[in-house]
C-alpha cells in the first residue's frame, strides 16, 4: 500500500489543526490554522486518490537502482511556478508604489505585500531551485542515489508547506517584524524541521558517495544549508506568549537584537543567495560548456575566503545606529575584504570559458550564465562600496539600496538559476533539447534588459532621495520635505515597474518553453549564431 | 564570562587562531603536488552519468 501511511499522518495533522483552529487564543492564529487545516485535507485526499493497494510492478516508480530524479522535477515546476508568483507581486508592489490606489486595504496593502514579495523570491523561488539542484548536483558529482528515500519527498512537500504558511501568514498580518525572518515561532519550528531532513539527506547522500573526493559545488550547498540552519535558529530564538497564538518575543532587545537580525540579514545573502548558488555556478557551468572549471584550486580558496570573511559583514546594515562605532568598522573591513574572494569567485567562473567563448555566440544558455556571473562581481563590487560608512550616509535608506539588491537578486541569482533550469529540463524529462533555444535568447535579452533598467532608475531615485534628505540651507534646516523627495522619484517608480515587467515577461516566456519541452515539443527554427537564410546545414 | 572577557577573547586569540587556520588552509590547497589531485578533482562533473548507482 503505497502513500497510506503518509496519507494517514497528513490526515492526523490536519485534525491537529483543526484543534489548534478551536482552541486559538487569537483571531489571526484562529484564521492561520484554518489555513492550515485546509491545506492539509486537500493534501490527505490527494494522497489517498494516489494510494496503491496492489503493487503493480511499475517499475517506473518502485524503481531505486538509478538517481532520484523525481524530487528534482516537481523541484524545477515549484521553481518555476514561485518565480512567476514573487515576479507578479515584485512588480504589483512596484505598482504601490507608483500609484497608491493600488493599495487595497488591509490583506493586499504595501506593508503586507512586501514580506511576500521578498520572501516568494527569495526563500520559494530561490529556495526551491537550490533545493532541486542541491539534489541533483550531489547525486551526479556523488555517484550515489539520494540518501533517506521518500526523506527527500518530505523535504520538498514540506518545505511548499512552510512557503504557504509563511505567504498566507503575511497576507493576514502576522509577523515577527524581522526583515528576510517575517514567519512566526510555530512557521520557524516547522521550517526548523524540514531543514535538519534537508541536511540528513544531502550530508547522507555524501557519506555513502561513491567518488573518492567531494566536488566543490558540494561543498558550498552544504556551507548553505549548516549555516542557513544556524542563522535560522539564532535569529529566530523567541519566547511564545502563548501555546496557540501568533505573538513571540524575542529573546533579545535593543540593539542586540538589531545586531543579531542584520548578522542573520546579511549572512542570508552571503550563504542563501552566494553560497548555495555558486554551488550552482561550480556545476552548471562546466557542464553547460562542457569544460572543467578554470581553477579548482581557486575554488576552494573562493570557498575559505567566503566562510571566513561573509559572516562578520552584517554590522554594515546598521552604519550610524546604536551600534558601537567599532561594530560598525569591523562591519564594513570585513565587507570591503569580501572583495577578494567574491572577485577570484567571478573571474573563476568566466574564466571556465576561456577557449569556449565562441559558445557565447551559439548557446544562449551560455549567454544567461556569463551575464549571471557578471551580475555577481557587479554586486559584490558594488555592495562593499557601499559599506563604506561614507557612501553609506548617502546610500542608506535610500532607493540605491533596491537598486543594489536586484541586481544580485534578478541579475545574478535569477539568471543562473534560469540557466540550471534550461539545463536541466531536458535531462530531467529525457528530451532531445528545449523547445526553442530563440526563446531562450528573447529570454535573456527581455532579463537582462529589465535588470538594467531596474538597476539604473534606482540608482538615480537613491542618489537624488539621498542628496535631498541631507540638504540644508544656510539656517541649518532641512530643505526637503519628505513627500517632496517622493514627488522628485515618482518617474523613476514608474520607470523600475515596466523593468520588473520586462523581467517578467522573459519568465513567462521560460515557462512556456519548459512546458513546451516537457511536453516533447520541439521547434523548428534557424540554430542560433547563424544567418537564417544563409547556412541550410551546419 | 561576561561580554569583556569574550570580546577580549574575540579579538586576540580568537582572531589568531581563525586567522592560521586561514593561512593553513591556503598553503594546504596550493601544497606540492596538489595541481595534479586538482585537476582530477575539477572532472568529476564531467564524467558520463551514470545511470546505476546501487
Amino acid at each position: 500500500m503505497k502513500n497510506g501511511f503518509e496519507a494517514a499522518i497528513v490526515g492526523i495533522a490536519a485534525f491537529i489543526a483543526l484543534m489548534g483552529a478551536a482552541f486559538s487564543r487569537d483571531a489571526l492564529f484562529q484564521a492561520h490554522a484554518w489555513v492550515l487545516f485546509f491545506v492539509l485535507v486537500v493534501s490527505t485526499i490527494l494522497l489517498v486518490r494516489r494510494v496503491k493497494f496492489v503493487s503493480d510492478g511499475d517499475s517506473a516508480t518502485d524503481d531505486t537502482s538509478g538517481y532520484m530524479d523525481g524530487v528534482v522535477r516537481y523541484g524545477v515546476i515549484a521553481t518555476i511556478f514561485w518565480g512567476l508568483a514573487g515576479f507578479l507581486v515584485g512588480v504589483l508592489i512596484a505598482s504601490q508604489m507608483a500609484w497608491p490606489v493600488l493599495n487595497i486595504e488591509p490583506w493586499f496593502n504595501f506593508g503586507r505585500l512586501r514580506p511576500l514579495h521578498t520572501s516568494a523570491v527569495i526563500f520559494a523561488f530561490g529556495g526551491n531551485a537550490l533545493i532541486a539542484t542541491s539534489f541533483y548536483v550531489v547525486q551526479r558529482t556523488s555517484s550515489a542515489r539520494l540518501f533517506g528515500g521518500n526523506l527527500a519527498w518530505f523535504v520538498f512537500w514540506g518545505y511548499q508547506l512552510f512557503i504557504v504558511m509563511a505567504a498566507t501568514g503575511y497576507l493576514l498580518g502576522i509577523t515577527q517584524s524581522k526583515e528576510y525572518a517575517e514567519p512566526e515561532w510555530y512557521v520557524d519550528i516547522w521550517l526548523t524541521i524540514v531543514w535538519v531532513a534537508y541536511l540528513v539527506v544531502f550530508a547522507g547522500t555524501l557519506v555513502k558517495r561513491k567518488e573518492p573526493h567531494i566536488y566543490v559545488a558540494n561543498w558550498f550547498y552544504l556551507s548553505f544549508i549548516i549555516t542557513v540552519a544556524m542563522l535560522h535558529l539564532v535569529n529566530n530564538a523567541a519566547i511564545p506568549v502563548s501555546f496557540l497564538g501568533v505573538k513571540s518575543y524575542s529573546l533579545f532587545s535593543g540593539v542586540q537584537d538589531a545586531l543579531t537580525q542584520w548578522w542573520y540579514g546579511h549572512n542570508a545573502v552571503g550563504f542563501f543567495l552566494t553560497a548555495g548558488f555558486l554551488g550552482m555556478m561550480y556545476y552548471f557551468v562546466p557542464k553547460q560548456v562542457n569544460r572543467p572549471v578554470y581553477s579548482y584550486r581557486l575554488s576552494i580558496v573562493h570557498f575559505w575566503g567566503l566562510i571566513f570573511l561573509y559572516i562578520w559583514a552584517g554590522p554594515h546594515h546598521l552604519h550610524y545606529t546604536a551600534l558601537p562605532d567599532w561594530a560598525q568598522t569591523l562591519g564594513m573591513v570585513f565587507s570591503i575584504m569580501l572583495w577578494m574572494p567574491s572577485w577570484g569567485g567571478m573571474i573563476n567562473g568566466l574564466m571556465t570559458l576561456s577557449g569556449a567563448w565562441d559558445k557565447l555566440r551559439t548557446d544562449p544558455i551560455v549567454r544567461m550564465m556569463v551575464i549571471s556571473i557578471a551580475f555577481y562581481g557587479m554586486s559584490t563590487f558594488e555592495g562593499p562600496v557601499m559599506s563604506i560608512k561614507s557612501v553609506n550616509a548617502l546610500s542608506h535608506y535610500t532607493d540605491w539600496t533596491i537598486g543594489h539588491v536586484h541586481s544580485g537578486a534578478l541579475g545574478w541569482n535569477g539568471m543562473v538559476s534560469f540557466a540550471a533550469i534550461y539545463y536541466l529540463v531536458p535531462k530531467l524529462w529525457n528530451r532531445e533539447r528545449l523547445y526553442s533555444l530563440r526563446l531562450v535568447n528573447w529570454h535573456v535579452w527581455l532579463a537582462t534588459l529589465g535588470i538594467v533598467v531596474y538597476a539604473s532608475v534606482m540608482w538615480v531615485a537613491g542618489i537624488t532621495q539621498g542628496l535631498m534628505w541631507r540638504e540644508y540651507d544656510d539656517q541649518g534646516f532641512l530643505v526637503n520635505s519628505f513627500v517632496e523627495t517622493v514627488s522628485a522619484i515618482h518617474i523613476l517608480y514608474v520607470m523600475r515597474t515596466f523593468g520588473g515587467l520586462l523581467y517578467l515577461s522573459g519568465a513567462l516566456l521560460m515557462a512556456y518553453n519548459v512546458y513546451r519541452t516537457i511536453r516533447g515539443d520541439i521547434r523548428k527554427e534557424a540554430p542560433m549564431g547563424a544567418p537564417a537564410a544563409l547556412s541550410p546545414a551546419e | 564570562m561576561d561580554y569583556s572577557t569574550l570580546r577580549n577573547l574575540a579579538d586576540s586569540w580568537g582572531l589568531l587562531y581563525l586567522f592560521l587556520v586561514f593561512v593553513g588552509v591556503v598553503l594546504f590547497t596550493f601544497r606540492p603536488g596538489s595541481r595534479k589531485q586538482a585537476e582530477k578533482n575539477a572532472n568529476i562533473p564531467l564524467k558520463e552519468d551514470k545511470q546505476d548507482v546501487r
